[in-house]
């Protein structure tokens, strides 16, 4: 159980701390459940005052979370006053009047319950990952060399003169003291990169104009390391033609997904 | 006799198989039929089920896999290296909506989470259990995500439909708002909401 799934008793909803709700859904699931009220029929008005009470403090948070709570603030009083309307004479246009004047709450509790869904089939998803946190085969054991072929129309040997050429440039060789450059944020930079052009992305553009030796060096390692692990792809067309790196396509993997129906 | 040899011959294969062996597989390296693989490797993984044994044979990620057993995790982990991190909250959150609603872009996740979900999408995508598996069609052609082999894998899961059952199918709009309406005792039944008003 989370911790936000705990009772808390009802005089002390300030010390529900806002860092441990994973967003303003889940924070209302939890006063919903804490009220003890029909999610199928919420009381707008206590819920929006209790929520307000709830989020007075937000600066335990950082700006985009904060940002998401107060929608979430903006779009239960925005319910709240659709309440408070009058309902209007059946008009001129029936069907619009029926679709305008639905249950102001109908979308969002629609979002709760299917959010309380998935919640809860996370906290399953957990224990089946606790299980098996302790369960070890030779699978893992093995690196797995699944995917497309890592190069296509170049070696290694080919990667390595492209790395040399770039090496040849002119770049600022002001070696700055204990620079360190992680080698995981750089692989996350390159994935980053890559999984945003689906063209791929040439490999000289790969090494930023100014960076030291160290980054260049370990822009290279990065790399390797992706084509490693098969999510990164380095093509050639031609024997003069720019080396690509591209992330790994669907169509190359697609027939992992689907377990053994690919071998029919 | 025979039936003892070809049950050997499965185990040997199953412990040198660096990926789940489907029955297809084991049929086809064994030289049995299909039907009298799926026979073999129950009678096997039922073998195993006795006490006094290290090891399981298991059913996850599209085949049969040889597993240590769970109660023996710690002596394992203590020979090697412990399983990284398990996943945060806020990536299992994600993840889940990934696998009963595949294939879903960010939009439609964070729609349902009600939070921005870049950060987990991009560490699920690093641990390999999820990836983009093509665009929808519309402004912008999102890309969408959906769950990798390793995702089975990670979870000891079959196949998709071996997902814990959720307890409403939140696909279907009609659903929750019947569950409404049962509670709203007797309010006039307006069909659906605005995203099911065509």
């Amino acid at each position: 159980m989370t911790k936000q799934e705990m009772a808390l008793p009802r005089t002390e909803s300030y010390t529900v701390r806002l860092e441990h709700f994973e967003g303003p859904l889940d924070l209302l699931l939890h006063l919903i459940r804490r009220e003890e009220m029909n999610i199928y029929d919420i009381p707008i008005a206590q819920i929006t005052e209790q929520y307000l009470i709830i989020i007075r403090d937000l600066s335990a948070l950082d700006i985009d979370r904060a940002s998401e709570f107060l929608v979430m603030a903006a779009t239960l009083l925005g319910i709240k006053s659709r309440m408070l309307l009058p309902k209007p004479p059946k008009l001129e246009a029936e069907e619009l009047a029926e679709e305008e004047f639905e249950d102001p709450r109908e979308e969002l509790v629609r979002q709760l319950v299917a959010y309380s869904q998935y919640k809860e089939a996370a906290q399953q998803l957990r224990e089946r990952e606790e299980l098996m946190a302790k369960v070890y085969t030779r699978t893992l054991f093995l690196e797995q060399p699944e995917g497309p072929a890592p190069l296509e129309g170049l070696n290694l040997a080919d990667l390595v003169k492209a790395f040399e050429e770039v090496l040849k440039e002119e770049w600022s060789w002001r070696e700055v003291p204990r620079e360190e450059i992680p080698l995981r944020e750089k692989i996350r930079e390159i994935n980053f990169r890559i999984s945003r052009s689906p063209h791929g992305v040439r490999f000289r553009d790969l090494f930023s104009r100014g960076g030291s030796r160290l980054e260049i060096v370990v822009t290279f390692l990065a790399l390797l390391e992706l084509i490693r692990q098969r999510r990164a792809v380095a093509m050639q067309e031609g024997i003069f033609g720019d080396i690509v790196i591209r992330r790994v396509l669907v169509t190359d993997i697609v027939k992992g997904e689907t377990g053994d129906d690919d071998e029919t | 006799m025979i039936w003892n040899h070809g049950k050997a011959i499965l185990e040997a294969i199953l412990l040198a198989s660096p990926e789940p062996l489907s029955v297809k597989r084991i049929a086809e390296v064994i030289g049995l039929d299909e039907k009298d693989a799926r026979i073999l490797v129950e009678d096997l993984k039922k073998e195993y089920t006795q006490p006094g044994r290290g090891l399981l044979v298991q059913e996850m990620a599209g085949g049969y896999v040889l597993t240590t057993r769970p109660e023996y995790g710690e002596y394992v982990e203590k020979l090697l290296a412990p399983k990284g991190k398990g996943l945060s909250h806020a990536a299992l959150e994600t993840l889940a909506i990934i696998a009963y609603r595949q294939p879903i872009t960010k939009a439609e996740i964070e729609g349902v989470r009600g939070v921005k979900v870049d950060r987990s999408v991009e560490t699920l995508t690093e641990r390999g259990l999820i990836r983009e598996v093509g665009r929808r069609d519309g402004p912008g052609r999102p890309i969408i995500y959906g769950t990798t082999k390793d995702f089975l894998a990670y979870f000891g899961l079959k196949d998709l439909s071996d997902l814990p059952p959720l307890s409403v199918d939140t696909s279907d709009a009609q659903l929750i708002l019947r569950g409404r309406e049962v509670s709203a005792a007797e309010q006039s039944n307006g069909d659906g909401g605005e995203h099911q008003a065509s």
